[in-house]
């Protein structure tokens, strides 16, 4: 899996989600965000951060940025896009993913970590996680808040397109453990093709004993696995 | 020509934003006061002289960038 990450100015999660992607064995190279040319690369990462400085709402500006034009023919031609974090954000902002991130329904910045459950197993993002498996992964963010309305929401769990909630360490998705308050615990979700995927929290903090734990690494050795 | 877009959140969205609002009006004693809504303003100098040119603009950039459909409405004044 040959893997891109891309750039923006206030993103600061892509030395971490290269360790991650390098650790698993996929070869990620950084993708500034006026590049237009991503031939050669399997899977596109929009990691964390805050570009240009969540201006205008979180996500919005980068949404229209030149490589994001670029992504989304990737994306079209069957590529593979994750989004973490601001990430996430980002593919909402550009209609890839359904939804919207709102601010965290406590209105505080979250900085914690919480338990996800994988809701689906897919053969590029979670085959090395068992259905239902239970992970821990950190989170920080403001806007983390997932929200859609009803009818996208059914449409989401009806084609099986929620791919991790929020849940207790035991797995229970109770309203204690959706602490940004998303609509039905949602944590992350995918494009209809299953190739696109966008969630909150960050695996890649998780993937190494130095970082407290390995929690996340499945799901990079997934990616690196597949394709 | 100018143009003020205000952008809200629609109704039945959560405003955590303009409860907290709310909540803080409240505690300074000004019992009387409902439901808070926060939203934002947004003033463009267009190049445009004609009015209704100038809205359809404006809308057109709304739709596009400066208000979320999926969780915002806007409206657009022009002077």
């Amino acid at each position: 899996m040959r893997a891109g990450i891309v750039v923006f100015p206030g993103i600061n999660r892509e030395r971490d989600m290269a360790i991650a992607l390098e650790i698993s064995g996929a070869k990620p190279r950084m993708i500034w965000h006026r590049e237009t040319d991503l031939s050669g690369l399997d899977l596109i990462v929009i990691p964390g951060g805050f570009s240009y400085g969540d201006y205008l709402r979180c996500g919005a500006m980068a949404a229209q940025s030149p490589v994001m034009r670029a992504v989304r023919e990737h994306a079209a031609r069957g590529g593979y896009v994750l989004g973490v974090c601001n990430g996430f954000q980002i593919l909402t902002e550009m209609g890839m993913l359904p939804g919207v991130l709102l601010r965290n329904a406590s209105l505080r910045f979250l900085s914690m970590d919480c338990y996800l459950r994988v809701e689906r197993v897919t053969p590029a993002y979670t085959s090395k996680f068992a259905q239902g498996a239970v992970f821990r992964a950190p989170m920080a963010h403001g806007d983390g808040n997932y929200f859609a309305n009803d009818a996208t929401l059914d449409r989401l769990e009806g084609e099986g397109l929620v791919a991790f909630r929020y849940v207790t360490p035991h797995g229970e998705p109770t309203l204690a453990a959706n602490r940004n308050g998303s609509a039905r615990n949602i944590a992350g979700i995918y494009s209809e093709n299953l190739r696109v995927l966008g969630l909150m929290p960050h695996p890649e903090d998780l993937v190494d004993k130095l970082m407290g734990g390995t929690d996340g690494k499945p799901l990079f050795d997934s990616i690196a696995a597949a394709a | 020509m100018k143009a003020t877009v205000t952008v809200m959140l629609k109704p039945g969205v959560l405003d955590p934003q303009g409860k907290a609002i709310g909540q803080a009006l409240h505690g300074l004693g000004f019992a009387g006061v409902g439901e808070v809504r926060a939203g934002k303003i947004i003033e463009l100098e267009l190049t445009e002289s004609d009015p209704a040119a100038a809205r359809a603009q404006a809308e057109d950039m709304a739709r596009k960038l400066l208000a979320n459909m999926v969780i915002e409405s806007f409206r657009v004044e022009v002077a």
